[in-house]
């Protein structure tokens, strides 16, 4: 019973969605406030009837209802109740769902919370995203329905795939879909500046707090994938250049430069076509990065079951929404004006080369991720793209990025004196370079990749110094001066030291981490990093779903200082039976110790995998410190008191609210 | 107003490739054996341990080598497509029956029906090696004069042997 409520919500869904494409648009276009008005009640339906249907399956899984064709091939009944909730998302079917519910999610927060539009534009909004919907609503209906009965039903499900038996796999989709479906705000937004053609710095004012907050999802959605990676894969590597990494990895470099040319945008009237060409191109990627990952084009250690038809379905709706998107785009962006001019050397130009260089770098991760597909298509060879060529590539964009990053926000708008800046700069400057020499001298080791990627950190905090003391001196005294600075700034600053966190702990332990791959017996031990690691004892332990062998890993330093005891497992899982690696880790501020075990030998003797691993922590702290950032920048007062900034700009449309 | 289309004619451009990566399978790796002879074996065959095939023994007629293994699952899917071909006599079916033991194999055989001429026993794997093998089931087409002509990757469905086998043996058989 309940799966076919989940269905017939499902079915209703897509009507309502119809609906909310169709008519609110249609008011719109002939300025029908009563038509208009059915947008915001129409979303929250349509939010309620996802939810329904979301729930649904949720349901199937927790009462174990083999009956679905879904749940039987994502759960089975000695799973733990958490991950049970987790399998909704386990496979095709219901990462689809999730995908939907996020976009209905979002269409309610921009119905809740959008009051104070003028009605045409948020009627626009809302049916764009309506459309998407709709698209995806029929794309589940058609091609991968959850809801499908397995007659006659399974006596045991087929378990959810060990890998993703993980706390990760209950936070880290729903996170990531949050900010890829996010950035569908700012693409929605654009469509209807564009349709309704009011393309100025309302429009760029209203767009930034949600671009940010899809941004800072994304942001943690991609940190929540990298950890997981990280301990769970047992490799000890944080990020794979894997084509469903890339995926994500896009529109969030894409979405990046939409909040630093939205800001252009808002506070000069500057890059408008840019800008919006860019909330289409975040977006786009977003659904190309759905239409890589559903499609199984590109094989990936994320190997996802494929079906031709799917893919040619998620095409087709890629090439509508994002070809009619960019059509439009090519029709309406040559009546937009330009803006007001500026200087060669200014903020503008600098947050112009910014944006060159996140686009050429979502570029290159475009090319890298899609040449093998472009060889195969075209008959040329198999190959594949590894991390050589992403790091080759990324280290000289990101080296002139970061440059930029400190010099940014202390240009003027409009016009800027090199010599001016070059002598705020001087200390800085002089103090990254001495920081970074210090900072490899202590460590031990001094080489030309590392001074980049440390002078990259140090660069930016020293830089936010300059900045933050340059802001604070005028008031009589520090605390005063912090606390007249917007909140927008303060997120701006602790997003870019986020920045610096992350590249220092890229950097430390891209080069001071050690790796060891030992032949153990019991009681012998090994020295990483200092420390001293010896194999106790392994035994067998029973997990609810798994069998593990669980060894009792002593460390000590300096002598015989006890520092920790860890306990890494090798699982297999019953019903699918593949052996797992669980990493035991001793995580630090200043170092990870991290313990996976490997195969046994014949002879008894175990395969231990151990690294010493400096830092690597600051890789996902700067990420936080990112997305704390972000969120400090989107609460900024200017967003919320729009209702005045409102009241002294005409609009039209106004008085149909009312 | 048309560097405003460039965004367009890119995207464009770019779904034309990703509608042509949809035809083709990432996970098929092309084996560097077609077109060459297929490697020498004698091995002993699963029946009759005394007996054995040596890949001269094959020469001047076209036949299709299956690799299979009583503990493949993969293989269970096959099988039965495989039994009903071989009931059509279109072309000799060997099997290489890879890193198994004997008694599985020949149990496999009895429940599942027998769709091979003989089935060689490759029970350490070495010649699975020589033809390259990476995952069973595997299937290869030889030609008259000992040459690989065409390999399946995974399980032979009645879609590969109507649209590339047959087509093949036809043209093999002149």
């Amino acid at each position: 019973m309940i799966p076919e409520l989940g269905q017939i919500a499902l079915v209703l869904a897509l009507a309502v969605s119809l609906l909310l494409s169709a008519v609110p648009m249609w008011g719109a276009y002939k300025a029908d406030a009563a038509l208009m008005g059915l947008a915001r009640p129409l979303a929250r339906v349509l939010f309620v009837l996802i939810g329904a249907a979301f729930i649904a399956l949720m349901a199937s899984f927790i009462r174990n209802d083999f009956s679905v064709l879904y749940v039987a091939s994502n759960s089975n009944s000695a799973l733990p109740l958490p991950y049970r909730i987790a399998g909704v998302w386990g496979g095709h079917e219901g990462s689809l769902l999730l995908w939907v519910m996020m976009l209905a999610f979002w269409m309610l927060c921009v119905a809740q919370f959008s009051q104070h539009l003028p009605q045409a534009v948020l009627a626009r909004i809302l049916a764009v995203m309506g459309m998407i919907s709709m698209g995806f609503l029929l794309f589940m209906l058609v091609t991968s329905n959850p809801f499908e009965r397995l007659l006659p039903m399974a006596l045991d499900g087929r378990d959810l795939n060990p890998l993703l038996q993980d706390p990760g796999m209950v936070a880290h989709p729903p996170m990531l879909y949050m900010g890829y479906v996010g950035f569908s705000v700012a693409f929605a937004f654009s469509i209807a500046a564009l349709l309704g053609g009011q393309l100025d710095a309302n429009w760029a004012r209203w767009t930034r707090p949600w671009t940010i907050a899809a941004w800072v999802c994304l942001t943690i959605g991609i940190m929540l994938g990298s950890v997981w990676a990280y301990y769970e894969l047992g490799w000890g590597g944080w990020w794979f250049w894997d084509p469903v990494e890339n995926a994500s990895f896009m529109p969030w470099l894409a979405g990046t430069a939409l909040i630093h040319s939205l800001a252009v945008t808002e506070k000069r009237g500057s890059f408008k076509n840019w800008t919006v060409l860019l909330a289409i191109t975040a977006f786009s990627l977003s659904l190309l990065g759905t239409f890589l990952v559903r499609s199984g084009v590109l094989s990936s250690v994320h190997a996802f079951a494929s079906d031709p038809k799917r893919g040619l379905f998620i095409l087709a709706f890629l090439v509508l929404v994002i070809g009619a998107s960019l059509t439009l785009y090519a029709w309406r962006a040559p009546t937009v004006g330009l803006g007001q001019r500026f200087g060669l050397l200014s903020k503008e130009s600098l947050l112009l080369a910014n944006n060159v260089l996140l686009i050429v770098a979502t570029g290159s991760v475009l090319l890298g991720t899609l040449y093998p597909l472009f060889l195969d298509a075209m008959g040329l060879g198999k190959i594949s793209v590894g991390p050589p060529y992403f790091d080759t590539v990324f280290v000289p964009l990101m080296t002139p990025l970061v440059f930029l990053m400190g010099v940014g926000p202390l240009a003027r708008w409009k016009q800027a004196e090199l010599p001016e800046l070059a002598v705020r700069l001087r200390w800085a400057l002089v103090v990254s370079v001495v920081a970074t020499l210090a900072t490899q001298w202590l460590a031990g080791k001094i080489t030309l990749g590392t001074s980049v990627g440390l002078w990259m950190a140090f660069w930016i905090v020293a830089s936010v110094c300059v900045d933050l003391w340059d802001k604070i001196k005028p008031a009589s005294n520090i605390v005063n001066g912090l606390r007249k600075l917007p909140t927008a700034m303060i997120g701006m600053m602790v997003a870019h030291l986020g920045v610096a966190a992350f590249a220092f702990g890229v950097s430390m332990v891209r080069t001071y981490e050690t790796e060891r791959d030992v032949k153990m017996n019991i009681n012998d031990s090994t020295e990483v990093g200092g420390y001293v690691f010896t194999l106790r004892d392994v035994r067998e332990v029973q997990g609810p779903n798994f069998v593990a062998a669980r060894a009792e890993m002593a460390i000590t330093q300096g002598g015989d200082k006890p520092v920790t005891t860890l306990y890494p497992e090798k699982r297999v899982y019953r019903v699918q039976s593949n052996p797992m690696t669980e990493a035991a880790i001793d995580a630090g501020v200043t170092r990870d110790l991290y313990v996976s075990m490997g195969e046994q030998l014949d002879s008894g003797a175990w395969i231990v995998r151990i690294y010493h691993k400096p830092f690597v922590d600051w890789i996902w702290g700067g990420c936080l410190i990112m997305a704390i950032g972000g969120m400090l920048a989107a609460s900024d007062r200017r967003y919320r008191a729009r209702k005045t900034a409102d009241a002294t700009t005409p609009q039209a449309m106004k008085g149909a609210a009312a | 107003m048309k560097r405003f289309l460039l965004p367009l004619g890119i995207f464009l451009a770019l779904a034309v490739f990703l509608g042509l990566g949809l035809k083709h399978d990432p996970r098929e790796v092309p084996s560097p054996l077609i077109g060459k002879p297929a490697p020498a074996f004698n091995l002993p065959t699963l029946g009759d341990a005394q007996r054995s095939l040596r890949k001269e023994d094959m020469l001047g007629k076209v036949w299709m080598l299956n690799v299979w293994a009583s503990w493949c699952g993969a293989c269970r899917e096959e099988h039965p497509v495989l039994v009903e071909f071989a009931r059509r006599n279109v072309v000799p079916i060997y099997g290489l029956n890879y890193k198994d033991e004997r008694p599985d194999g020949l149990a496999w055989l009895r429940a599942g029906g027998n769709p091979y001429v003989e089935s060689l026993f490759d029970h350490d794997g070495r010649i699975g090696i020589d033809f390259g093998v990476y995952g069973v089931p595997e299937t290869f087409v030889i030609d008259q004069q000992g040459v690989i002509r065409y390999k399946q990757i995974g399980p032979i469905t009645p879609e590969v042997l109507r649209d590339k086998i047959e087509p093949l043996l036809r043209q093999l058989h002149g």
